[in-house]
C-alpha cells in the first residue's frame, strides 16, 4: 500500500515538474496540468504519511530518510497555499523538481516504507523534529521565492523586451511573501531549537556540527527579519540573504544529519 | 433567408474615406431600420476602422443592392473599396471581427463592445440575432482561451503593465507626473485605470500643472522641488521638452534612504530624455525610456500575432457551428409540416373515438408521446443531413412521402 502511494505521489510530482517546464515555454494548459499534479501528489503523499502514522509504533519519521519524506510534504504544502495562482506557477519550476528528487531520495533511504518501531519515544523529540522540519520547509519556499525575485529583477534591469510575455509575480509581492514565510518559519525553528536544547540539558550530551550550523541558520534568518524591520532591508539584498540562509538549510538537511542521528 | 455583408474597412480604405462613412450609434440604428426592407433584418457596425452592413433577407441580390446604395450614399468614392460577402463567409468575417482578428492591433478589446452596441441598436430577427450572439460568444471565447488580448499594445499601457511587474496591484501607489504633455497624460490615465493615484504634478509652468492637478485631484509642485516627493512616490512619469535631465542619479540616490528599500519605477517618455540613465543602476530603481517601452510593445504585438493563430481556429469552429445551424433552417419548414400533419391525424382519430373524459386525457397523453418518439429520430436525422448539405433532398423526400407538397 505504502509503496503504491509513494509511486503515485512521485508520478504526480514528476508530472507537475515536467508540466511546469512546459508552462514556462508555452503558458496555458500545461500550467493547469502542473497545478493538478501538485494537488494530487500532495494528497497522495498525505495518504502515505497517514498510512505510515497508522502503522508505526510511535513517531514514524524518526530516520533521516523518513524525515526527508515529511519535509517534502511540508514544502509542497507550503507551496500549495498560494503556488497554484497563475502568476506563481513559475515558482513551481523551482519547487516541484526539487520536491520530486528529494522524495525519490527519501524512498531510496527507506523513508517512505512502513516501520513498526520508532526511535523517537518522547513527545519532546516529535515536537523538535516536527518544528524544525516545518521551519526548513518555510525557508525552502522562501528561497524559491527569492530565486524567482532575482530572476524577475534581472529581467527588469536588463529591460528584456519579452518581460511581459512570461507571467511572473511582481517584485513587491515576492518580497512580501518571502518575509511572511520567514515570519512563520523562524518562530517554528526557534521553538524547535528550544525543545532540542531542553532535551539536551535533560539527557546531557555535547553540541554537534549540525546543532552549530542550525544555530547559525537561525541567526541568519533572525538578522533578516531584524534588518527588514529596522533598516527596511528589501529587494535584491534581502533575496541574497535568504538564499545564503537556504544554503545552510541544505547543509543541515542533507549533509550533516548523519552526525546528529548518530 | 440569406445573409449579406457589404462593408468598408481599414484594409481597403484610408481614413479619409472611412471617416466619411462613419456613423454614430443613432445613425447606425436608423440605417439598420431603413435597410430591413419588408421582412428582413439588418445591423450596421460602424467603428473608426470599419462600416459594415449585415442584412438577412430572402433575396441576397436585393439585400446587397440596398446595402451598396446606402453606403455609396454616405460617400460616393467608396465603390472600389467595398467588399461583399455572403452567408458562411459573412459569418466567419463577423466572428473574426468580434475576436479582434480583423483589427489593426490583433486582439484589441474595444471591438467586442462595439459589436455588442451594433447588435443592440440593430433591427434583428432570428438570423442576425443568432449570428451576432454567436459572434459575441466567439469573441469572448477567443480572448478567454488565448492570450490574444492580454499583453499591452501601446506605450502607455506597456508602462502601466511594467509598473505592475514591480508593484503587483497598483491600487494606492503614488505617481509623480513630471511635465504636462499629452504622452504623460496618457500614461497617467492608464495607471489611474489600474488603481494608481496621481499624487503630484510637476511642470515648468505652474498654471498648466495646477490645471492638470485639478483634473486628477492631485497636488501641483514646482519642478525644482519635485525631488522632495521621491521619498513617497512609487512611479515617476516624465515627459517634458526640457533639454537636460529633470531628475539625475544623485537626486534620486539622495531620496533612497528615506524609502527604506521600497522600489521606484521611472517612465521616461520624453525625447530628448528627461531622466538620467544612471538612475537605472541604483538598487531598487527601474527606468524605462521610450525605446525600451516600444521594444516591449513590439514583442507583445508579435506575441498577439502568435496567439491570433490559435484564435483563428476557435473562430473557424464557431463559424462552422453557425453554418450547421443556418443549414438546418432549410429543413425546418418540412419538419414543422410533418409534425403538424401528424398531430392533425392524431387529433382527428381521437375525435372519432368514443371515450369518456379521463380515457380521452389518457389517450391524448399516450398518442402524443408515441408521436414525439416516432418523429424524434427523423427530425434529428433531417437536421444532421441539413448540416451536411443534403437537407433539401431529405426535406423533399419527406414532403413527397407524407404528402406535404401542398403545405409549402
Amino acid at each position: 500500500m505504502a509503496e503504491l502511494l509513494f509511486w503515485l505521489a512521485l508520478l504526480a510530482y514528476g508530472e507537475a515538474a515536467l508540466a511546469y517546464v512546459g508552462e514556462a515555454r508555452h503558458p496555458g494548459r500545461a500550467g493547469r496540468l502542473a497545478t493538478w499534479g501538485v494537488r494530487i501528489g500532495w494528497l497522495v503523499q498525505t495518504a502515505l504519511l497517514a498510512v505510515q502514522a497508522a502503522r508505526a509504533d510511535g513517531f514514524p519519521w524518526s530516520t533521516w530518510a523518513a524525515s526527508l519524506n515529511l519535509f517534502v510534504w511540508l514544502v509542497v504544502g507550503a507551496y500549495l497555499i498560494w503556488g497554484c495562482q497563475v502568476r506563481f506557477r513559475l515558482l513551481g519550476l523551482a519547487v516541484l523538481p526539487l520536491a520530486a528528487v528529494l522524495f525519490a531520495l527519501a524512498h531510496a533511504g527507506g523513508g517512505t516504507s512502513v516501520h513498526g518501531h520508532s526511535r523517537y519515544s518522547s513527545l519532546f523529540l516529535v515536537l523538535h523534529v516536527g518544528l524544525v522540519l516545518l521551519a526548513f520547509a518555510g525557508f525552502t519556499v522562501a528561497a524559491g521565492l527569492s530565486a524567482l525575485y532575482l530572476w524577475q529583477e534581472r529581467r527588469l534591469k536588463r529591460r528584456e523586451a519579452t518581460i511581459l510575455s512570461v507571467r511572473a509575480p511582481a517584485l513587491a509581492r515576492l518580497d512580501e511573501l518571502s518575509a511572511r514565510t520567514i515570519a512563520v518559519a523562524l518562530p517554528a525553528l526557534t521553538l524547535g531549537i528550544a525543545v532540542g536544547i531542553a532535551r539536551l540539558r535533560d539527557r546531557g550530551g555535547g553540541v554537534d556540527a549540525l546543532m552549530a550550523v542550525t544555530v547559525v541558520t537561525w541567526a541568519v534568518y533572525s538578522s533578516y527579519l531584524v534588518l527588514r524591520v529596522g533598516t527596511g532591508l528589501r529587494g535584491r539584498r534581502a533575496a541574497y540573504l535568504l538564499l545564503a540562509g537556504f544554503v545552510l538549510v541544505a547543509v543541515v538537511r542533507l549533509a550533516l544529519p548523519v552526525t546528529h542521528f548518530a | 433567408m440569406r445573409i449579406v455583408l457589404v462593408g468598408v474597412s481599414h484594409h481597403q480604405a484610408p481614413v479619409e474615406l472611412r471617416e466619411r462613412a462613419a456613423l454614430d450609434r443613432d445613425q447606425a440604428a436608423e440605417l439598420a431600420r431603413r435597410l430591413t426592407g419588408e421582412s428582413g433584418e439588418a445591423v450596421c457596425l460602424s467603428t473608426c476602422n470599419r462600416t459594415e452592413l449585415y442584412i438577412a433577407d430572402e433575396s441576397a441580390e436585393d439585400a446587397e443592392r440596398r446595402a451598396e446604395t446606402a453606403l455609396l450614399a454616405l460617400e460616393a468614392e467608396l465603390g472600389p473599396a467595398l467588399y461583399r460577402l455572403g452567408d458562411e463567409a459573412a459569418a466567419l468575417h463577423l466572428f473574426r471581427v468580434a475576436a479582434g482578428l480583423d483589427s489593426m492591433v490583433p486582439g484589441e478589446g474595444e471591438i467586442l463592445g462595439q459589436v455588442r452596441a451594433a447588435y443592440d441598436a440593430g433591427a434583428t430577427g432570428p438570423i442576425l440575432d443568432r449570428l451576432f450572439r454567436q459572434a459575441l460568444h466567439a469573441g469572448r471565447k477567443a480572448r478567454v482561451e488565448t492570450a490574444i488580448g492580454e499583453s499591452p499594445a501601446s506605450v502607455s499601457s506597456a508602462a502601466a503593465a511594467l509598473a505592475e511587474q514591480v508593484f503587483g496591484d497598483l491600487r494606492g501607489r503614488k505617481v509623480l507626473v513630471v511635465g504636462a504633455g499629452k504622452m504623460g497624460d496618457h500614461a497617467a490615465r492608464n495607471l489611474v485605470s489600474r488603481g494608481a493615484e496621481i499624487a503630484w504634478i510637476a511642470n515648468r509652468t505652474t498654471d498648466r500643472a495646477v490645471e492638470l492637478a485639478a483634473r486628477f485631484g492631485s497636488a501641483a509642485v514646482p519642478l525644482e522641488r519635485m525631488g522632495e516627493q521621491l521619498a513617497a512616490a512609487d512611479v515617476v512619469i516624465s515627459s517634458t521638452s526640457a533639454p537636460g535631465w529633470t531628475l539625475d542619479r544623485a537626486l534620486v540616490s539622495d531620496a533612497l534612504p528615506a524609502r527604506k528599500g521600497r522600489p521606484l519605477f521611472f517612465i521616461d517618455l520624453a525625447v530628448p530624455r528627461d531622466l538620467d540613465p544612471g538612475i537605472h543602476e541604483l538598487d531598487g530603481c527601474y527606468l524605462y525610456d521610450i525605446d525600451d517601452l516600444q521594444a516591449v510593445v513590439a514583442e507583445t504585438l508579435a506575441g498577439r500575432r502568435r496567439e491570433a493563430e490559435r484564435a483563428e481556429a476557435i473562430v473557424a469552429e464557431e463559424a462552422e457551428r453557425f453554418r450547421e445551424w443556418q443549414a438546418s433552417l432549410d429543413v425546418v419548414p418540412a419538419i414543422a409540416s410533418l409534425r403538424a400533419r401528424a398531430d392533425e391525424i392524431r387529433a382527428a382519430e381521437l375525435q372519432r373515438a368514443k371515450l369518456n373524459d379521463s380515457e380521452r386525457r389518457a389517450a391524448e397523453s399516450v398518442t402524443t408521446a408515441v408521436l414525439n418518439k416516432l418523429l424524434h429520430l427523423p427530425t434529428i436525422r433531417m437536421k444532421e443531413a441539413a448540416a451536411a448539405a443534403d437537407g433539401v433532398i431529405y426535406a423533399e423526400a419527406v414532403r413527397h412521402l407524407f404528402g406535404l407538397e401542398d403545405e409549402r
